[in-house]
């Protein structure tokens, strides 16, 4: 039998599944089938592995029949790769780790898979989730599902790529300053960044452990829920994971938004913000407050320093952390290098492309003799008062609502050149991964053609309230399901 | 705020990184465009600010100090570029 209309979201498949419609087999072909056609174009995909997939859709199979019925069961997935993967590899998109297989599975991993999910293959990515374009993977850039001449972000971008593109219902992401949020909003999916410590970083390769969180990627806010279920709890193995009691992120969703209190930082709104996307803001404002809620300004006075106090910090965390790539161990090794010293030096040299090592030099610099306290340790005050004026704002309010970028997916190669540029279009999103709080961006209207991605950002833990206005938005909007021309 | 390319490779050199001398100049000149913006961050009094290291700040957690698991040092050094009976090889250290 054949189903030439499978359902887009992970929920309507998840209910298909369980009814027999279709099987997990069936589904898994059907998307390596869209991944083989379709792919070529977008380049969201580092490692496709069919054989796994299809090993693994058929335990689901084999597990159904003897009658579990869990929500994830059968259901793919693309997995940013970032998370290691016994048995397939992970590159974390770089030269250092192109043929890097990891002996064990990540803890997000490890859940995912234990719940029946069915891993497709490894997405494209910056390399070392250091980008917000895509474009620094050593596998050359993925593109955006709705230009290809347009970045679809980063550091995430493949994963956000892939959903778009309806290569994968739902996709792991990382979101150390953004990387999750910001390639949502220039696909138009939803990506959810948890609140720091919720979800398990053991296995998931470092940049800047203090700020690395991660989350789902979805085409809906209860997809991105029905995955958090899955991803979340303490892990012995990861110390900053959090031991909280368990909870189901899909509980509030269908309550209706009466008496919330939504409050839109002003200085998101400001000159830097594209005007077409501050009209998307109001409207979404709008539609919010005919929902129930109120709407009021709050202020983040030290928001305009968040990009350079996270940099700073990210920075610092990933030059020591990049340290274990010595060409010894693993990853890759010069040839004949003439001495230790030169065998460290040029492996990382050739392994690391230009990106990794201007945040590796930043990183050192700023930790350096002489010049700690005035940029790390200035840094590391500035994040203590950013997280002051984010637990001010939730004083006031319940969510804050904002742009998730300043402008919509830009052309691939306009800033390449230019790092700084690069690092500005996360002027709304590196504040929250330094506060450490729970970020969705979802998809909130279109410019000329290109999604238009809108931030919630929650109080500590409060991804269900995050959740519950981005569901309740959905329900009133159809900006979610929307599909690019070169995924039919 | 800017960086010589002395700066750069100094710094270059701590981090075990090597530059191309062709590159150095403008990775110094790439440096010093972002440390001058980042220089923003001078501007703000922080006086009595105690630093904030991680956003969630909990005590760390301890566990019982058991074995959990095996090592198997086989499959661990199966992705190391060079090892022998066991050993990662590196270049003669002492002569």
């Amino acid at each position: 039998m054949t189903h030439p209309d499978y359902p887009q979201t992970l929920a309507a498949q998840s209910v298909a599944l369980a009814e027999g419609q279709f099987s997990s087999v069936e589904l898994t072909q059907h998307y390596l089938e869209r991944i083989n056609r379709l792919d070529g174009q977008f380049n969201s995909f580092i490692t496709v592995c069919p054989d796994f997939a299809i090993a693994q859709a058929a335990e689901a199979d084999r597990r159904r029949a003897a009658g579990e019925n869990g929500a994830l069961l059968g259901i793919p997935y693309a997995n940013k790769d970032i998370f290691c993967t016994k048995g397939i590899k992970t590159t974390c998109a770089s030269r250092m780790l192109a043929d890097w297989q990891a002996p064990y599975d990540a803890t997000v991993v490890e859940r995912l898979h234990a719940a029946g999910m069915v891993m497709l293959g490894k997405t494209n990515m910056d390399e070392f989730a250091m980008g917000s374009s895509n474009e620094t993977s050593w596998f050359g850039p993925a593109r955006n599902p709705w230009d290809t001449n347009r970045v679809p972000g980063g550091s995430s971008g493949g994963s956000a790529a892939a959903v778009a593109a309806r290569l994968a219902p739902v996709a792991t992401g990382t979101d150390t300053g953004g990387s999750i949020r910001q390639p949502a909003a220039l696909c138009g999916v939803t990506g959810l960044k948890p609140t720091y410590g919720r979800v398990s970083r053991w296995g998931m390769i470092a940049f800047a452990s203090s700020l690395d969180q991660g989350g789902p990627m979805g085409l809906t806010a209860e997809d991105v829920a029905l995955m958090l279920n899955a991803m979340t709890g303490a892990d012995r193995r990861d110390a900053t994971s959090i031991e909280r009691a368990p909870e189901n992120f899909m509980a509030d969703l269908g309550k209706p938004l009466t008496g919330l209190k939504v409050g839109v930082p002003t200085e998101f709104m400001d000159a830097g913000l594209s005007p077409a996307i501050r009209a998307c803001v109001d409207v979404t404002a709008s539609t919010l407050k005919q929902l129930g809620a109120s709407i009021k300004e709050v202020s983040l006075p030290n928001a305009g320093v968040a990009v350079p106090a996270y940099y700073v910090v990210a920075s610092a965390e990933a030059s020591s952390n990049l340290s274990r790539y010595d060409g010894v161990r693993f990853g890759h090794r010069c040839e004949n290098p003439v001495d230790l010293a030169d065998l460290y030096s040029r492996s990382r040299g050739e392994g690391f492309g230009n990106e990794v090592k201007r945040r590796i030099l930043v990183g050192t610099y700023v930790l350096s003799a002489g010049y700690y306290d005035a940029w790390y340790r200035k840094a590391q005050q500035l994040r203590r008062l950013i997280q002051q004026d984010y637990v001010a704002a939730f004083n006031d309010v319940d969510v804050l609502l904002g742009p998730t970028t300043p402008n919509t997916a830009f052309a691939l190669g306009e800033n390449i050149a230019d790092p700084l540029t690069m690092y500005l279009s996360d002027i709304y999103t590196t504040g929250v991964n330094l506060a450490g709080l729970p970020g969705l961006s979802m998809p909130g209207g279109f410019v000329d053609g290109l999604p238009v991605g809108l931030q919630l950002i929650g109080n500590y833990f409060d991804e269900r309230r995050v959740l519950q206005v981005a569901h309740q938005f959905q329900q009133h909007t159809d900006w979610h399901s929307r599909m690019p021309v070169a995924a039919e | 705020m800017s960086l010589s390319t002395a700066d750069l490779l100094r710094v270059a050199r701590l981090a075990r990184l090597q530059i191309a001398d062709h590159e150095a100049d403008t990775y110094a000149a790439q440096l010093s465009g972002i440390l001058a913006h980042f220089s923003l961050i001078g501007e703000v009094n922080t006086d009595a600010i105690v630093p904030l290291a991680h956003a969630i700040e909990t005590v760390g957690q301890l566990r019982e100090d058991v074995v959990s698991e095996a090592v198997d040092r086989d499959q661990l050094q199966a992705g190391a570029p060079l090892v022998e009976n066991g050993y990662y090889l590196v270049p003669r250290v002492i002569e």
